[in-house]
């Protein structure tokens, strides 16, 4: 027992104990690490701020609050070049997640489709689906969005071409199913457009999504208490489908002997549409994004024959903003409150322009009608009504979901895969038939392995939607990132904002990942 | 026995064989495999049929477009002129559409090279072989072993091809590595092994620091041998995709096992420190980090130094690999069963040597497939710097596109340039699948 007799070891402390005794070392280790980091880190503070003296700059995000200046193509949010720099990132941050989520919808499609596809038993058709996945993810993004935009500028007709030729009353092009014009300056495709009180339609949904929970929980007990089963989807689809068309009926039922009236500027009292259009020539009226009011009005200005031009705006707030700015002339408001519209908007207005509410009257229509794009009569050839889809948009939408859906594929795959074989014998010992045992069995071990990949290919998507600068797409890197910062020179707070935002995205779409991962966690031991 | 009152209750048992007889010609040959492959059920016949119409489509229209495509014109309208004469002639049939390779053979060497000096073509070319040379001991075990020498030398021999200049430049600087070994060999006996570690990284460091640049001044006055000095700023196309690839997997690979193993470790600093490192460069995406290195990199340098933005893009585009490799290397860690660690422990090992002979080669080889994929990926990446002004083969195609000679042209590049990127990629993939099936010594 040589150990008893070794000397117990002394407890003074020596200074080489900092290195090679395991219970200092650690502590050793960290404090030089430490000390080297903030080395590193004010080594870059100082030259920072010693460039930033020397440049004669200083951090200031006030830039923020100064007027922007440009405009923005895209936008979901009203918008012009007066408003400020913050409001034109807060755009295109709003384009960024528009792309996102339009991105993320189309490549869980297409790449759940390619992903089962691929294990088809089908041989012809699971060749397909890998030359699919491989062409796709073997080829840069950018090449990707960069061939869509081409074929979609270079290689669709022009919006002239959809125009009667004056002699044979042919056009070169048509539109797809007389409803969606695909040209080179842009895709056009209907639009619904609501009468007022259309938030019926939203709590008519809700109520219905509520019933439908309501009916699946009592078809789950009754299965538990008796075992017996009951049809589901068809009574859910019958209440989704009877809440609409109720709403449907109650908002019409209104909103069809709902009389609007138009107010103008600088029209004089008592005119009627037809003076004030003899009077004004080409009135710029007012149309309000997705109104039916708006689209009944420009309906009877079309069926009148009265010249005028469509400029669109984002709800009652912005158009009186327009109205104010003179950037419109004529407006359709309902006809109650009509008068009072007027003498509110008059002192708004420049100089002494006037405005009145004119004698004509406007029904506003059904609850939902279809605003079908058209091309314009006269003039430049475009198109005007639905919603325009630029191409910068269809080209980042379609090729980051193209390539996003072949990573998509290659997760459900393997998802799919990971679920034992044994797992569907057993359910088929059990007499489960195939599309329960998929249900039931299959899907939500699959799911466990499919999501958090899922997820982070999400991210990967919206990350990758900064590449918008390639294609003109007016995303936050491209507004905040891009042209404020070389308007204004703020490099170092364009850029740390900018980060900031793609950072705090990702960090909350993780998060919320993490916490999906520990919910569906298999529960072991 | 059951068998036998079985045997009893039978009442006709054969007791001669049946002669052979060919399967059923429904299930034998091409047709069993049709009716198992293409037409078990409707809806695969229905599926079979959709492909077929879909790939004769797609024959159809492609394959005419692209065998009988003009090799031969000076620009795109120059194509469409052979291509109508030839229509009028009639040696091609009426509405014949072709594609224009002309633009190729126009514009290669740009889209290859970039303004790379002509007559220095193979330079590039000689790097390229002297990589490969230096990386197939890697990557194949036929190779002789005294290659990795070679391999040792390559990256200077590459630098020097590339950028040429004096030859002492990356002579002095390849003996700042010998030197470090020397250090550490030696140095070991008289001062100790942790004073030679750490001076085995001081003393390299001091010396390219303040030796170098003289010496190799001093020695190239003396004996001035060199080859031409090209700037990064005539790199471009391909080789420049290359080039930053290829730094960029070699360097972030070591880097990203670093982070990894930084990101496990228990020493609260260093752990943190890498976690932040990671996250940040995950959570912002490559393009605004490549902003970051051509706008703002200046800022955090000491005031005056300007260096290339070619460098700095490689930088840049190492460390966001690198991040992406700690992730999928630290998946491979997290994999390993807790007992391999403590075997380590018990065997006595310290901490790098564990890590070196038990841990990584078990956990890189989980992660294979996650590190050729993030190899891929950074190699698509290599096409974002067109937006910080390197020209890359995806710039030139704009730069060709928007002159006045081939405007209106997309196929013809877009297919040149995707499928160099598809050829380079799905190698590496390949490769990493027959790596994996190489080392799978866990599976009988």
């Amino acid at each position: 027992m040589s150990t008893l007799t070794d000397p117990p070891p002394s407890e003074s402390f020596r200074l080489s104990q900092l290195i090679y005794d395991t219970r200092y070392r650690s502590l050793t280790i960290q404090v030089v690490a430490f000390m080297l980091i903030m080395l590193g880190l004010s080594w870059l503070v100082s030259n920072t701020v010693q460039n930033l003296q020397a440049l004669g700059k200083d951090i200031d995000f006030g830039f923020l609050g100064q007027p922007a200046g440009y405009d923005i193509g895209q936008r979901l949010v009203p918008y012009d070049s007066q408003a400020t720099h913050a409001r034109a990132a807060f755009v295109g941050i709003l384009n960024t997640l528009l792309v996102a989520v339009l991105g993320c919808a189309l490549a869980t499609v297409l790449g759940v489709t390619v992903g089962v596809l691929r294990l088809s038993k089908n041989w012809i058709v699971a060749r397909l689906m890998s030359v699919y996945v491989e062409g796709f993810r073997n080829i840069p993004t950018l090449l990707w969005i960069l061939l869509v935009f081409a074929i979609f500028s270079e290689g669709l007709p022009h919006p002239s071409t959809f125009r009667p030729d004056a002699e044979t009353g042919q056009a070169e092009s048509t539109m797809l199913f007389g409803s969606i014009a695909m040209t080179r300056q842009g895709s056009f495709i209907p639009r619904l457009v609501y009468a007022d009180g259309a938030i019926l339609f939203v709590i008519a949904i809700v109520l219905a999504l509520i019933g439908i929970w309501a009916l699946r929980r009592m078809a789950h007990r009754r299965q538990d208490a008796t075992g017996e089963t009951m049809p589901v989807l068809i009574p859910s689809v019958a209440i989704l489908l009877s809440a609409l068309i109720a709403a449907n009926l109650i908002i019409s039922a209104g909103s069809r002997s709902n009389e609007l009236s138009l107010v103008a500027v600088g029209a004089e009292d008592g005119m009627s549409l037809a003076e004030f259009s003899g009077a004004a020539g080409r009135i710029d009226f007012c149309r309000i994004r997705g109104s039916g009011g708006s689209f009944s009005t420009q309906n009877l200005l079309d069926e009148r024959e009265i010249s005028y031009r469509a400029r669109e705006f984002f709800g009652d707030r912005d158009s009186a903003r327009g109205l104010a700015r003179g950037e419109c002339v004529m407006i359709a408001v309902p006809a109650s409150e009509a008068a009072a519209f007027a003498a509110e908007l008059t002192p708004e207005l420049r100089g002494d322009a006037v405005a009145v509410v004119l004698s004509d009257t406007v029904l506003e229509g059904p609850a939902v009608q279809v605003e079908v794009p058209e091309i314009t009569e006269s003039g430049i050839a475009r198109f005007e009504g639905g919603i325009p889809l630029r191409n910068p948009l269809i080209a980042l939408w379609l090729a980051l979901s193209l390539y996003t859906s072949a990573f998509i594929a290659e997760n459900v795959r393997s998802g799919i895969l990971a679920v034992s074989r044994g797992q569907t014998e057993a359910a088929f010992a059990l007499g489960l038939r195939p599309n329960r045992t998929m249900s039931l069995v299959i899907l939500p071990q699959a799911l466990r392995v499919i999501v958090p990949p899922l997820i982070s290919q999400y991210l990967n998507l919206t990350k990758n939607s900064s590449l918008a600068l390639a294609v003109g797409y007016m995303d936050v890197r491209s507004t905040l990132g891009g042209i404020t910062i070389n308007q204004t020179g703020r490099e170092l707070e364009g850029m740390l904002l900018l980060g900031g935002f793609y950072l705090v995205t990702s960090l909350i779409i993780s998060g919320a990942m993490n916490v999906y991962n520990q919910s569906i966690k298999l529960k072991e031991r | 026995m059951a068998s036998d009152t079985h045997a009893q209750t039978v009442a006709y048992v054969r007791d001669t064989m049946i002669p052979e007889a060919e399967p059923p010609a429904m299930e034998s040959g091409a047709i069993k495999w049709l009716r198992e492959n293409l037409f078990s059920s409707t809806l695969n016949a229905v599926l079979t049929v959709l492909s077929i119409l879909a790939i004769y489509w797609a024959v159809t229209h492609t394959v005419e477009w692209l065998v009988f495509g003009i090799w031969d014109a000076g620009s795109l309208s120059e194509c469409r002129e052979i291509r109508d004469m030839r229509i009028a002639e009639g040696i091609w049939p009426e509405g014949r559409n072709v594609a224009c390779w002309a633009v190729l053979s126009d514009r290669w060497n740009q889209l290859l090279f970039g303004f790379y000096p002509q007559d220095l073509y193979w330079r590039p070319v000689a790097a390229l072989v002297v990589f490969f040379i230096g990386v197939a001991p890697i990557l194949f075990d036929s190779v002789p072993r005294k290659l990795f020498y070679f391999t040792a030398l390559a990256p200077f021999i590459c630098y020097w091809l590339l950028w040429g200049g004096t030859i002492w430049g990356p002579i002095f600087v390849a003996l700042g590595f010998v030197l470090a070994w020397a250090v550490i060999r030696f140095g070991q006996g008289i001062v100790g092994p942790l004073a030679a570690t750490i001076a085995a990284f001081v003393v390299p460091i001091l010396y390219w620091i303040f030796v170098v640049g003289p010496l190799a001044g001093a020695v190239g006055a003396v004996a001035p041998i060199g080859i031409e000095f090209v700037e990064s700023n005539d790199f471009g196309g391909f080789m420049l995709a290359f080039i930053i690839g290829i730094t960029g997997i070699v360097m972030s690979f070591p880097l990203g096992i670093l982070l990894a193993l930084g990101r496990q470790s228990d020493l609260f600093i260093i752990n943190k420190t890498c976690v932040i490192f990671i996250e940040v460069i995950r959570g912002v995406p490559l393009i605004v980090w490549l902003f970051t290195a051509s706008l703002l990199l200046n800022y955090f340098l000491p005031p005056g130094t300007n260096f290339d933005l070619l460098l700095r893009v490689i930088i840049m585009v190492t460390f966001f690999a690198s991040a992406y490799m700690a992730e999928v290397i630290r998946g491979g860690l997290a994999a390993l069963p807790r007992g391999q660690y403590e075997g380590a422990d018990s065997l006595g090992l310290d901490y790098w040597q564990s890590m070196q002979l038990i841990i990584l080669p078990q956990a890189l080889k989980i992660s294979i497939p996650g590190i050729v994929n993030t190899f891929i990926g950074l190699f698509k990446d290599t096409t974002l710097v067109v937006f910080v002004g390197l020209s890359d083969p995806i710039g030139f195609t704009n730069l060709i596109r928007a002159t006045t000679d081939w405007n209106g042209i997309y196929w013809e590049l877009f297919i040149f340039v995707g499928a160099l990127f598809f050829v380079c990629c799905f190698a590496m993939s390949r490769y990493s699948q027959y790596l994996e099936r190489k080392l799978a010594t866990d599976r009988r």
